[in-house]
Parts: structure tokens; C-alpha cells; sequence
């Protein structure tokens, strides 16, 4: 699976917050896109997903060849996309097993459900992402602290099963151990047919889930395109000498 | 605890989809029956005499009844709330008797009406869930089951009519005590025009572990039904009643005013839930009320889905020390209908407890109001109540008003109101439909996750109905803004 961002520009509410960006991430590929704060990085994961408040102003999304710029969110979530939400929200009352249900028939269609199967996928899922198995029963993210959010966003991943994924600061909130223990996921479940677009403001989740690929987004627009590298270089040295390259 | 809840979502979704696969329900259709007997257009002095008569009465009802229409005859159509002025008094039918059969053998009943509640589920949930059932049809009871084991602890449950018939003292010790006839206009109606409706009697100590269910079918157009019930749970028992009701989709107006009284004894414990669909050429004006008397509790469920108007207020007198009650309403407005429904707690003695939880979801243009009354009387010492309100909007003409209305008369009396108003969230929304689910879907999850709280209280059957609707609103709105 290929995900093309072609000069791509995006605005929120009439800013003008992307300009013209181009990424390429295949199958097999681990991306990080970093950036200082305020750079459009998650305004990246909004538009990617189709998040209504963000609208595109030029440039195409392309997946597997298939021009998904003005799909709806489930058209793209269909097609293979999953974005890991930054503030994943808390939707009273719709629960967890209904939602993964409905959401996975829907992303393998041809798949007949056994819920108790089902079920019993869902949690082992949670065992694995360190969630207590009762989650099941509750609302999605209701009452979840940041934490638990986070872990639920690779839940989802799991279960889902998606194609090309990209994760917005998946990094942020988390403690050492549950750091350590979604990049181990995240590797679990890379393979050929897997995407990453890691989007991220530090360098530490990089240190357990090493990209081949690091792009830079500065006030919107790609500044430099790298190796793993790149992303050594900001640690050391912060943004502020990308803004005069920029 | 947590997985039942679990399974219960599955099961919804397990017997939604069986009534796809059956061809979706659809309650509008109508049967070309004509009725027996039929007092014909308009309200008089001589249709209250021609009703007692075809019944067969004893002369107090008779009496009760033309006392009833002076009463509704004198008092003004309410003003206060949704507009009435729509309903066409002259051209209604105030009695229509489908069939004179009283049935307790579903084969029994006529085959087309059959046919009809076989449509609705009924006989279906009567197997599997129910202690007992009534099927009423336009004015009449038609059929009615108690399952032996009840019958033998002494279990009464039948249509008003045959219980009047049967059990006259009983009937008389508890007809039109808890609501009379000069309580509201439609109240004054009901009493003069009844028809039909349950009687349910649970002696002392005896615990019914299976809900007793009557279903109300208007089949007829411009049909008034006027059913009345009483429920009485003695000393120590305890009860669930349930009542369903849809009607076919008309040009002219129906009206269904009708009276349920409860009586929930001292230690009794007693539940009433309803779950109305009527149709939107339907106008819904029921009282219903209990009286609760010494460490008595009541509990009220209810519904309001269909009809053009809803007008209903369950209202629990706490008479008794210690007496309790819970009241849960859940109320769809759908686009051009007005729901205005709520609950009353009246606290008359120390130590009594209400709690009320009334949720609201307006789509198009509908209204969906709150409207309450709690009122704890002096000499109520350390009465409690709460009251939650919450409503949600879904398109920007939907609205919602709260009305509450409190008397509080006691110095030591707890009283807490909450009151909150939502629209859909598009971030709630966008995260569902990210994960592939479709707008309406996503919409209808967050709706009936707004609802969540109350439907893990009603029976399934009821939630598995009211999840129906609630998705198939959703999908006739096509996109929400």
C-alpha cells in the first residue's frame, strides 16, 4: 500500500496551516514527520483522515492509486487508512465491543463475525496493550485517563487490522514502560504490507521504533527530508536552525 | 454486571437484524376491519349512556361516567402546553368495538387482527418473556393469558371490562381514586368514555417474577382509545407491567387518553414501563400516577417514540414513610412532533425518596419539553429528590425546553436539580466514522449512547425497538448538521 501526499495545503477556519506537502510512504516504510510546535503537523493527521473542520485548498491524497482528497472519513478508514488520534475523544455510552464490531465489518466486509470470537480477540488485544480486560464493556474512552486513551488508539490498530497507519504523537503522555510498550507493538505488527507515518515533536519513541525516513515540517511546509539521522541531528541541536534552512 | 451488558448489545443487534432479515417492521400498515359496534361521530350526554350500556354495567360506573362528562363537558381544553386546538372533537369516535370475542387462546381471535399482533411481536413475546398478556383493539380487550402458575397464587390480571364483570367490589375499591375525573380534562374523558385497559391484581406477599404485558393496537381512523388501568401490588408484593402501543399512520387524527392507576401497597414494590410508537397522526394525553404508601416503591419507565403530541407527566405520590420512587423517561422528537413529557414526585411523608431521570433527543424540527413538579410537603422531614435532565439536539431547528417546576415546603428537605443540553459533537462523529462506521451509524451509536443509562433499563424487547428507531431516524435524516 502507497499513501502520496502531493502538494498538499490545507487551511482551518480560513488559516492557511499546510503548504504544499509531498510525502511518499509505501508498504515496508517507516516515516517520521517531526516538527516544532505550531508547524501543521496534526492539522497533517486531521486533513489525512478527512476530519471535517479541515479543509483542503490544493493538492491531492492519493492511496493505492485511488484519489481519496474529498473522501468521507469511512471511505478512507475502508480504503486501509487508521489514524491514532492525538486526544482520541470519549463517546458516552457507545460501547466498546458494539464499536469495534461495526467497525471492523465494515473493514473486512467479507469476514463473518463470531462476537463471542470476537470478543475474546478484543481482549487479548487489551492484555497485550496493557488495558484490564473489563474495558470491553465500557464506553469508548469514557472516564480513560490520557494513558489508557493511547493504548486504546493501538487497540484499535490491532484489531483493525489497517494498512497504512499513521500515528499523531502517540509518544505524548505516555510513561517509560507504556512507551516502550506500543513501539514494541508497533513492531509486532510492521510488515510489507505496513505503513508508518510516525508524527512526532521529540525523538524519543524513534529511539525504540526506527524510522528509515524523517521529514521536517516547519510553519507548514516539508524543510528537509532525511535518514534517521536527521532526526539524531534534532535532538542535539532543536528546530531553530531548520527555520533559517527554511 | 459488566458483561451483561455486553451481551445485551449483542442481543440487540442480533434481533435487529433478525427483523431485517423478516423485512423491516412497519407499524403504519392498517387492517380493513369493520368495527361491530360504533357510537359513531361526536361526544354526547347519550354515547357515555349508549357505552355503559353495551357493557352492561353497574349503574355506579354509569353514574361515575355522566358524572365524568359534566366535568370534561365543563372544563377548558389546556392552554399551557403544546397547541390542542387540532383535535377535532365532533369527528371522533369515542367507542369502536372491533369484535365481541374475548379470547384467551390466540386462535380464538379473529384472523386478520391476528394476524396484526402476530406482525407486532405479540404473541412471540408473550412465550418468551411475559406472565401474562392483554391485546386490546381500538375500544376492546380482545384477548387475555395468565400463565396458570399465577392464576393459582391468586394473580388477577384481565381487561377492565371483565374485571368489572368479575370482581365489581375490587374494581370499585380502586377505580378513579388515584386520578378521578376532575384532575384534567382528558383525565375527565377517559373516565366518561372508557373502555378497555388492564386490571391487575397482585395479592400479598406474592412476587411476579415475569413482566405482565398489554399491548394497544388503534386499528380505526379518528378513533379515540380510552383505556384505563389499575394495577394494584398488596402489602409485600411485587410487580412489572408493561405496556406497548402503535397505530397506523392516518390523515385524520387519533386521540389516546388514557388512565393508569397504581397502587403500590406498604413493602410493595411496583414497575410500569411503556414504550408508546404511536403513529404521528396520534394525539397522547394519558395520566398516570401511583400512589406509594409505606416503605413502598415505585418505578416508572417510559418511553415516548411516535404520536403527533405527547402530553405525559407519571406522577408518584409518596403517602407512606420511607416510600420511593424512580422515575426514567427517555423522549424522540422526531421532526414535527412535540414531546411534552416529564414526571411528578409528590413527597407526603418523612424519609420519602424521588429520583427522576428524563432524557430528551430532538431530530429536525421537533420539541422535545421537560416538564416537572416536585413538591415536598411540610412535615415531609428529610425527603429526598433528584432530578437530571438532559437533552440532545441533532439539527440546528431541534429544541428542547426545560420546565421545571419545584415546591418545596420542607426546611430539612434535600432537593438537587441537573439540567444539560448537547448537540452531536463532530469530533465524537468523526472519530466513529475515522474507524469506518458511516455517518448515520455514528450518529445513531451517540444517540443511543446518550440514551445508554435508560435503556439498560427497559425490558429488551422495548430497547431492541427503540434502538430500531432510533437508526432508522437517523438514516431517513441522512446527514447530520
Amino acid at each position: 500500500m502507497i499513501l502520496e501526499i502531493r502538494n498538499l495545503s490545507a487551511s482551518v477556519e480560513d488559516k492557511q496551516i499546510l503548504k504544499d506537502v509531498n510525502l511518499k510512504i509505501g508498504g515496508g516504510e517507516i516515516h517520521a514527520l517531526m516538527g516544532p510546535n505550531g508547524a501543521g503537523k496534526s492539522t497533517l493527521g486531521n486533513v489525512l483522515i478527512g476530519h471535517p473542520d479541515y479543509k483542503i485548498t490544493g493538492g491531492q491524497i492519493i492511496l493505492d492509486g485511488k484519489d481519496i482528497t474529498y473522501a468521507t472519513p469511512e471511505e478512507r478508514a475502508r480504503a486501509g487508512l487508521f489514524l491514532a488520534f492525538q486526544s482520541p475523544v470519549a463517546v458516552e455510552g457507545v460501547r466498546i465491543s458494539t464499536f469495534l464490531r461495526i467497525a471492523y465489518s465494515h473493514l473486512h466486509p467479507d469476514e463473518k463475525i463470531v462476537i463471542s470470537e470476537f470478543n475474546k480477540r478484543i481482549k487479548e488485544a487489551m492484555k497485550t496493550v496493557g488495558l484490564d480486560e473489563s474495558f470491553i464493556s465500557r464506553s469508548v474512552n469514557d472516564g480513560f485517563s490520557g494513558g489508557e486513551r493511547k493504548r486504546f488508539e493501538i487497540l484499535q490498530m490491532l484489531i483493525l487490522k489497517p494498512k497504512m497507519i499513521v500515528l499523531d504523537e502517540i509518544d505524548s503522555g505516555l510513561d517509560v514502560d507504556a512507551l516502550r510498550m506500543v513501539a514494541e507493538q508497533l513492531k509486532r505488527y510492521f510488515s510489507r504490507d505496513v505503513g508508518y507515518l510516525i508524527i512526532t515533536h521529540y525523538q524519543r519513541i524513534l529511539k525504540d521504533i526506527e524510522p528509515q525516513f524523517v521529514h521536517v515540517l516547519v510553519n507548514g511546509t516539508i524543510a528537509m527530508n532525511g535518514d534517521k539521522s536527521l532526526s539524531d541531528k534534532i535532538e542535539e541541536n532543536g528546530y531553530d536552525w531548520l527555520k533559517e534552512v527554511a | 454486571m459488566e458483561s451483561t451488558y455486553v451481551n445485551k448489545d449483542e442481543e440487540i443487534d442480533r434481533l435487529i437484524n433478525d427483523l431485517k432479515s423478516n423485512g423491516a417492521l412497519d407499524y403504519g400498515f392498517h387492517d380493513n376491519i369493520n368495527p361491530v359496534y360504533s357510537t359513531g361521530k361526536g361526544l354526547s350526554r347519550q354515547v357515555v349512556e349508549e357505552i355503559s350500556e353495551i357493557k352492561k354495567e353497574p349503574d355506579w360506573m354509569r353514574r361515575i361516567r355522566l358524572h365524568a362528562y359534566e366535568i370534561f363537558m365543563s372544563k377548558p381544553v389546556p392552554t399551557w402546553g403544546p397547541d390542542l386546538s387540532g383535535i377535532d372533537w365532533e369527528n371522533m369516535t369515542y367507542y369502536s368495538s372491533p369484535d365481541e370475542v374475548k379470547a384467551t387462546n390466540w386462535d380464538e381471535v379473529p384472523k386478520e387482527i391476528k394476524d396484526t399482533f402476530e406482525k407486532l411481536g405479540v404473541p412471540e413475546m408473550e412465550r418468551k418473556y411475559l406472565a401474562g398478556s392483554i391485546a386490546q383493539y381500538d375500544s376492546e380487550g380482545i384477548y387475555n393469558s395468565l400463565k396458570k402458575e399465577w392464576e393459582d397464587k391468586g394473580v388477577v390480571f384481565m381487561d377492565l371490562d371483565s374485571a368489572l364483570k368479575r370482581y365489581p367490589d375490587l374494581v370499585k375499591e380502586y377505580f378513579a381514586k388515584a386520578v378521578p375525573p376532575s384532575d384534567n380534562k382528558f383525565a375527565a374523558l377517559n373516565v366518561a368514555v372508557w373502555s378497555g385497559g388492564a386490571f391487575l391484581y397482585v395479592p400479598r406477599g406474592v412476587h411476579v417474577d415475569m413482566p405482565l404485558q398489554t399491548y394497544f393496537r388503534i386499528n380505526g381512523e379518528a378513533t379515540g382509545q380510552f383505556e384505563h388501568t389499575i394495577v394494584v401490588a398488596d402489602e409485600g408484593s411485587s410487580v412489572h407491567y408493561l405496556e406497548g402501543c402503535t397505530a397506523p399512520v392516518y390523515s385524520k387524527d387519533s386521540l389516546h387518553a388514557a388512565i393508569v392507576e397504581y397502587y403500590v401497597m406498604k413493602n410493595a414494590h411496583g414497575r410500569y414501563t411503556s414504550v408508546q410508537n404511536w403513529s404521528k397522526s396520534v394525539y397522547n394525553m394519558p395520566t398516570k400516577r401511583a400512589w406509594v404508601e409505606e416503605n413502598g416503591n415505585m418505578e416508572w419507565v417510559g418511553g415516548s417514540l411516535g404520536s403527533k403530541i405527547t402530553m405525559i407527566y407519571p406522577s408518584s405520590y409518596l403517602r407512606g414513610r420511607n416510600a420511593t420512587t424512580s422515575n426514567l423517561n427517555i423522549a424522540l422528537a422526531e421532526s414535527g412532533t412535540v414531546k411534552d413529557t416529564g414526571a411528578k414526585a409528590i413527597h407526603m411523608a418523612p424519609n420519602t425518596s424521588s429520583k427522576i431521570i428524563a432524557k430528551s433527543v430532538s431530530l429536525g424540527d421537533g420539541k422535545s419539553i421537560y416538564r416537572g413538579l416536585v413538591r415536598i410537603n411540610k412535615d415531609a422531614v428529610n425527603a429526598k429528590s433528584h432530578v437530571q435532565c438532559d437533552a440532545l439536539l441533532i439539527n440546528d431547528e431541534s429544541v428542547s425546553y426545560t420546565m421545571p417546576h419545584d415546591e418545596i415546603y420542607e426546611p430539612t428537605a434535600n432537593f438537587t436539580h441537573e439540567a444539560t443540553v448537547g448537540k452531536i459533537g463532530t469530533e465524537e462523529l468523526t472519530y466513529l466514522r475515522s474507524r469506518g462506521l458511516s455517518e448515520d451509524e455514528a450518529s445513531s451509536l451517540i444517540v443511543l449512547g446518550f440514551l445508554d443509562d435508560v435503556m439498560k433499563e427497559i425490558p429488551m424487547e422495548f430497547a431492541v425497538e427503540m434502538n430500531r428507531l432510533v437508526k432508522l431516524e437517523m438514516s431517513k435524516m441522512g446527514a447530520v448538521g
